[in-house]
C-alpha cells in the first residue's frame, strides 16, 4: 500500500514508532495536559494511560475503516464525533470498573476528547492507512503514552508519598516530598526525563557510543 | 454554488450522509455502553455510599435512604424534588437505629469540599466525619481526614435545637486553632484553616436545614 518512492515500515517498526522514536510525551511532547494533571501516582497514570490507548486505538480503527467514504471536508467534524463517542464508552466503562478511579482522574477522563495525541493519529495516520497498520501503530502510541505517563507517576508518587503503586517504600519516617505530587512537582520531573533524554540523544549523535554505559548519578 | 457546479467539490448530500452516518452509529454505541454498563455503575455507587455511611456510623449494618421536606420525612424514591434534603438512617444488625448520616458541602480552599457526617440523635450530636469528594491540597488541606487532634472535634460535637425547634441552639462555627472553649466550636487545623471552615459550614448548613426536620419523625426511624 506504499506510496511509490516512500518505504513502507514494517508492522515492528510501525509499533515501535510511538514507544521510542515518536513518544508522544518525551519526543512529541504532545497531550501535556493529562500528563502533568493525572500523574500524581503511579496507578492513576497507568489507568489514563490505558483509557487513552482505549479511545486512541478504537477511534482510529473507525477512522481508517471509513477513510474512503469521508469526504476531506467533514473529516474533521467525524473524527471528533467517533472520538467522543469512545471517550464516552470509556468514561460509562471507568465508572463500572472502579468509582476510586473514576473519582482520581476527575475531568480529565472527559478531556481525552480534546488531547491532541487522538486526534493527531487520526488525520495524520489513520486516515490514510489499512486498519491492522493503524491499530498497530496507535497501539505504539498508546503504549509510548502510558509508559511516559508511568515514569512521570511513579516518580512522583516515590518522592512525593514514600509509595509505589500504593507500597509504603520507604517506612514511617519518611518526610514527602509534598512539592512533587503539587503542579510544580510535574513540571520538575517532566523536565528532568526530558532532560534525560535529550543526553541521550545528543550522546547518540555526538557519536561518543562506544564508551561503556557510565553510571549516571542524579540526587 | 451547488455540489454539481465543480467536479472536485463533494456533494452536500454525501457530507450529511456521512455525518449522519457516523452519528448514528455512534448513538447505538454510547447507548449500548450506557445501557451495558448501567447496573455496574448503579451498584458501585451504591456500595460506595454504604461504605462511607458505615464508616462514620460504627456498627452499622444496613442503611435506608429518606428525603426530609417541611411535611415530614418519606423514604427517597427514585428522583425526590430539590427541596426535600436527603439523609440516610443506619441500623445495626437486630434493626435498631444505630444513626444517621447526611451530606454537606462548602467551598474550601480548592474546590468544593463534600463531607458526609453521622448524627447520633439520642445524644444530639455530630459523631463523625468522612470526606466523599474534595481537590484540596495534598499534605496540608486533607488533614481534615488524618489529624486526629482535628477529628477529635466530632467526637461529639454539640448540635442540639434551639427552644422552638426550628434552628440550632449554637451554630457550628470554627474557632481559632487551641481556642475551642464550647462542645459546638470546632477547633481548626493550624495551616489548613480554609479546610477546616469548609468542612464547619458544610456541616451547620446540612444541619440547619436537616434537623429542625427530623426531630418531629425521629420516631418514624427508630424502627427499620
Amino acid at each position: 500500500m506504499a506510496l511509490p518512492g516512500q518505504t513502507q515500515l514494517s508492522h515492528m517498526e510501525e509499533f515501535m514508532e510511538g514507544i521510542w522514536k515518536q513518544n508522544p510525551v518525551f519526543v512529541m511532547v504532545l497531550g501535556m495536559c493529562p500528563t502533568l494533571a493525572v500523574s500524581v501516582s503511579a496507578v492513576n497514570s497507568l489507568s489514563m494511560g490505558i483509557a487513552t490507548t482505549f479511545v486512541l486505538v478504537c477511534s482510529t480503527l473507525l477512522v481508517s475503516l471509513i477513510r474512503k467514504l469521508v469526504p476531506k471536508e467533514v473529516r474533521i467534524a467525524t473524527y471528533i464525533v467517533i472520538i467522543a463517542t469512545f471517550v464516552t464508552v470509556v468514561d460509562y466503562l471507568i465508572q463500572a470498573i472502579s468509582l476510586a478511579v473514576y473519582d482520581a482522574l476527575g475531568a480529565f477522563i472527559q478531556l481525552i476528547v480534546v488531547n491532541c495525541i487522538i486526534l493527531g493519529r487520526a488525520e495524520a495516520h489513520a486516515s490514510k492507512n489499512p486498519p491492522l497498520r493503524t491499530v498497530v501503530n496507535a497501539l505504539g502510541m498508546g503504549l509510548g503514552f502510558t509508559l511516559g505517563l508511568l515514569s512521570l507517576g511513579a516518580v512522583r508518587e516515590i518522592f512525593g508519598a514514600g509509595k509505589l503503586f500504593g507500597f509504603s517504600l520507604f517506612g514511617p519516617d519518611f518526610q514527602p516530598w509534598v512539592v512533587m505530587v503539587l503542579p510544580p512537582g510535574g513540571f520538575f520531573v517532566l523536565g528532568a526525563w526530558l532532560l534525560l533524554f535529550n543526553w541521550l540523544k545528543n550522546r547518540k549523535v555526538d557519536g561518543a557510543l562506544v564508551k561503556p554505559l557510565e553510571g549516571h548519578t542524579h540526587a | 454554488m451547488t455540489g454539481a457546479a465543480a467536479v472536485n467539490v463533494t456533494s452536500s448530500r454525501a457530507m450529511v450522509a456521512t455525518l449522519g452516518l457516523v452519528a448514528t452509529l455512534c448513538g447505538v454505541l454510547i447507548v449500548s455502553a450506557y445501557q451495558g454498563t448501567l447496573s455496574a455503575v448503579t451498584a458501585n455507587k451504591r456500595i460506595a455510599l454504604e461504605r462511607a455511611v458505615f464508616k462514620v456510623i460504627p456498627g452499622a449494618a444496613s442503611m435506608k435512604e429518606f428525603v426530609a421536606t417541611t411535611a415530614g420525612i418519606e423514604p427517597a424514591a427514585g428522583q425526590s424534588s430539590g427541596n426535600g434534603v436527603k439523609f440516610y438512617a443506619a441500623y445495626g444488625p437486630s434493626g435498631e437505629l444505630k444513626g444517621i448520616a447526611a451530606e454537606g458541602g462548602a467551598t474550601g480552599y480548592a474546590d468544593v469540599v463534600r463531607i458526609l457526617y453521622a448524627y447520633d440523635p439520642d445524644r444530639q450530636a455530630i459523631t463523625g466525619l468522612g470526606v466523599v469528594g474534595m481537590r484540596e491540597t495534598p499534605g496540608i488541606g486533607d488533614k481534615i481526614l488524618t489529624d486526629q487532634a482535628f477529628l477529635a472535634n466530632f467526637a461529639a460535637l454539640d448540635v442540639r435545637l434551639d427552644a422552638d425547634a426550628k434552628a440550632l441552639a449554637n451554630p457550628v462555627k470554627v474557632v481559632k486553632h487551641g481556642s475551642k472553649r464550647n462542645p459546638w466550636e470546632i477547633d481548626a487545623i493550624s495551616g489548613a484553616t480554609v479546610t477546616s471552615k469548609a468542612v464547619g459550614k458544610g456541616i451547620n448548613d446540612s444541619a440547619q436545614r436537616l434537623l429542625p426536620r427530623l426531630a418531629p419523625n425521629l420516631d418514624k426511624l427508630r424502627s427499620k
